[in-house]
């Protein structure tokens, strides 16, 4: 039997150009806006973005951030003293702790004037070198999971927790270690950490060769990525970007070197920068070898600062009661393993800070990714968000 | 059936409870739901790389909740994401299980008092199985939380609920 | 250039948008007019005696007296000079002029500022809350802001 054909109502017709992106743009016919995230295993956390594509091409993206915005500045305001902002930073930007605190510390020195004994500053290159080491294995192995290799996860993951066994033995923490205080460190390394430390430097070089034939230059990867997401020195700058990202577009700029603070120009090491060995400057693959190679010059730093780290105290005679002058500000930039990692801290005088606002590199080096993800393919969105390495802690803070 | 594979001289049956065997299934492959909040979603990595190699417990990461028996909320629940939260809930299969994994998650950790974005505490939104306390839990501490549902999945009943007299 | 030298330049370029200057302190700060600082930024982006092309971070503030203020902290790349520049409004009317067009870095922090204190940067391309949702009451991070007791039935208090 032959029925009618039965007319379904069609509520998803639309009429024309009612159909718009978050930012107000109307989409074209042959046009779609698909979501990625916030779950999405390889958006790195909890970042959604909303593409609009014609086909398989990427027409524009927008990110939509703030899925883990924890409240950092209000909460440094809200603290009975500075040092109990520490922590916080600690939980901002999680795959690199030692830095974070480091940032804020260095910015209440700066604004205190103190000088802290030379036993701190090198213990505290020593402990950022080796959470470098740690942060870019996590960035390399997560990368080559959204590449589609999962071996080399186990192996940086593998490397990685022997760093966390020396931080272990140092804080007693594994993530999160609220180790390096406002003036000092909250103790001293305890005996055999230098060895340790020794140990894995020596044991470490040869597992990144073993990473690199796997991995780095495998003609599968170095297809997926090079001429991929490609970022131009100049748009580089304008969008504020930093570390890696900054470097692998062949910017040869380094705070360590560039705005110099701890002990860093007392070591020899080598700024690394992209050069487009498989294709343009500013491509996915560049940016990941510049975290591949700042991880040797990273071990590098770690064994000269380890073979001449002084005797001596660890904590700086500070006041009890740390109160810097009303009105006084400063902004503080380090160089986390992302990048520029700025605090600028103004105070009213009292014991806690009036004012706290954490420049995560991650966030500004989320920026630019609509400006160079447009024209790409879907998947080569996986590798371009991979490669600038976003920690959604330090996005939203 | 490694241990008893190939052990019998002729096939042989087993008397046993059938919610036995299912809880006994339903145990041995918790697959999880892959994916991470903050801080603690990278001890939830490293405990499913290969030092603490969480897929010996059968927890096996699916990227869908389609597929998934267990949700690790790993991080600091946001109210922007709670509502999402209750979706990827509300999409998993019954019978469906919940590990709170950190401070965050459990109660607001740290964010409790100024978190002016921050819930206090994923049960406000969903139903939590099992709470791992830590600030962030270490892995082992994440496998024990695994093994305290095994334990919750292996006392279940197909047993309709008696009425409350 | 020392901060003497680009507070010259600057009010030699644009001598009407400067209002104050403090340049004794750890981080010299020059006051600008907020609704031209859009004027402001672009002669420190174009002047190549000046040339601040990197913007290092973008701050909203709450001054607790009924002001609120934009800071830029600049950096120049290829001059290698720091600049602090401020832009003070009142809360009742907190308008400032954007810098996104000049400074790409800019835009997203410009949208925080307004997400977290309510200033609204006046020519910027996509002037929409960037961490809080869209239907957050307040803006958190201004000194007299109340937390909710609810929202979206979910209770926000501990």
């Amino acid at each position: 039997m032959i029925t009618e054909p039965r007319i379904i109502p069609t509520p998803y017709v639309t009429k024309p150009g009612a159909i718009r992106t978050s930012t107000g743009k109307t989409i074209r016919t042959d046009e779609m806006i698909i979501n990625m995230g916030p779950q999405h295993p390889s958006t790195h956390g909890v970042l959604r973005l909303e593409i609009v594509v014609d086909g398989e091409i990427i027409v524009d993206v927008i990110p939509h951030i703030g899925y883990l915005h924890r409240c950092f500045e209000k909460h440094a305001e809200h603290m009975t003293n500075y040092q109990q902002v520490i922590p916080y930073c600690d939980r901002m930007d999680y795959v690199a702790s030692m830095n974070n605190d480091w940032g804020f510390a260095l910015a209440v020195e700066r604004m205190l004037k103190i000088e802290v004994p030379p036993r701190v500053e090198y213990l505290r290159v020593i402990m950022a070198e080796l959470q470098r080491i740690a942060s870019h294995l996590v960035a390399v192995g997560t990368f080559g999971i959204d590449m589609g290799a999962f071996t080399p996860f186990l192996w940086t993951f593998r490397d990685r927790e022997k760093i966390l066994d020396l931080f272990e033995m140092t804080c007693g923490a594994r993530l999160l270690y609220n180790y390096i205080w406002i003036g000092g460190l909250s103790h001293d390394v305890p005996p055999g950490f230098v060895e340790k430390a020794k140990e894995f430097c020596s044991y470490f070089g040869p597992k990144l060769k073993e990473f690199n034939d796997v991995l780095t230059y495998n003609e599968i990867f170095v297809r997926r990525t090079a001429n991929v997401g490609v970022l131009p020195p100049d748009v580089a700058v304008n969008f504020a970007c930093s570390g890696p990202m900054l470097r692998g577009s062949g910017v040869n700029f380094d705070l360590r070197r560039d705005d110099p603070y701890g002990v860093y120009d007392k070591f020899e090491w080598e700024v690394q920068v992209g050069k487009g060995e498989f294709g343009k400057v500013g491509d996915v693959w560049d940016r990941f070898i510049v975290k591949v190679r700042e991880m040797e010059q990273s071990v590098k730093i770690i064994e000269q600062a380890v073979a001449a780290l002084p005797e001596g105290n660890v904590q700086a005679a500070i006041p009890k009661r740390i109160r810097p002058d009303a009105g006084s500000e400063a902004y503080v930039r380090t160089e986390s393993p992302r990048g520029e990692l700025g605090f600028y801290v103004v105070s009213d005088g009292s014991a806690s800070p009036f004012r706290v606002k954490a420049r995560g590199p991650a966030f500004v080096n989320l920026s630019v990714l609509p400006e160079i993800s447009r024209g790409c393919m879907i998947a080569d969105l996986v590798a371009i968000v991979g490669s600038a390495d976003i920690v959604l802690g330090e996005v939203d803070r | 059936m490694g241990l008893l594979d190939q052990r019998f001289e002729s096939s042989n049956v087993f008397v046993t409870p059938l919610e036995n065997v299912l809880n006994w299934a339903r145990l041995s492959s918790l697959f999880q739901l892959q994916f991470g909040l903050a801080c603690c979603a990278i001890e939830m990595m490293a405990a499913s790389a290969s030092h603490f190699d969480i897929m010996r417990f059968g927890v096996i990461p699916r990227a869908t909740p389609r597929q998934v028996d267990v949700m690790f909320v790993a991080g600091t629940v946001t109210l922007k994401m709670a509502s999402r939260i209750k979706r990827l809930y509300d999409q998993m299969p019954e019978p469906r299980y919940v590990i709170s994994m950190g401070s965050c998650a459990n109660c607001g950790g740290p964010y409790w008092e100024h978190g002016y974005h921050v819930l206090k505490g994923v049960d406000r939104v969903i139903p939590v199985d099992v709470y791992v306390p830590g600030c962030p839990p270490r892995p082992e501490a994440l496998l024990e939380g695994i093994i305290k549902l095994q334990e919750k999945v292996r006392r279940e009943t197909l047993v309709r609920p008696k009425a409350l007299a | 250039m020392t901060s003497q030298e680009i507070l010259d330049t600057l009010k030699s370029l644009c001598g009407d948008a400067v209002l104050d200057a403090k340049l004794d302190v750890l981080q010299p700060w020059i006051s600008v007019e907020p609704l031209k600082l859009a004027v402001v930024a672009k002669a420190l982006r174009e002047d190549p005696r000046l040339d601040f092309d990197f913007v290092m971070c973008m701050s909203g503030m709450d001054h607790n007296n009924g002001t609120l203020g934009a800071v830029y902290h600049l950096y120049s790349m290829t001059q290698k000079h720091k600049i602090v520049i401020k832009a003070i409004v009142k809360n009742e009317d907190a308008r400032v002029a954007s810098t996104a067009a000049i400074w790409g870095g800019a835009e997203w922090h410009e949208r925080e500022a307004y997400d977290m204190f309510g200033i609204v940067f006046e020519g910027h391309p996509d002037l929409r809350r960037i961490l809080l949702p869209d239907d957050y009451p307040g803006h958190p991070l201004r000194k007299d802001f109340v937390v909710p007791e609810y929202y979206n039935g979910m209770k926000v208090p501990y």
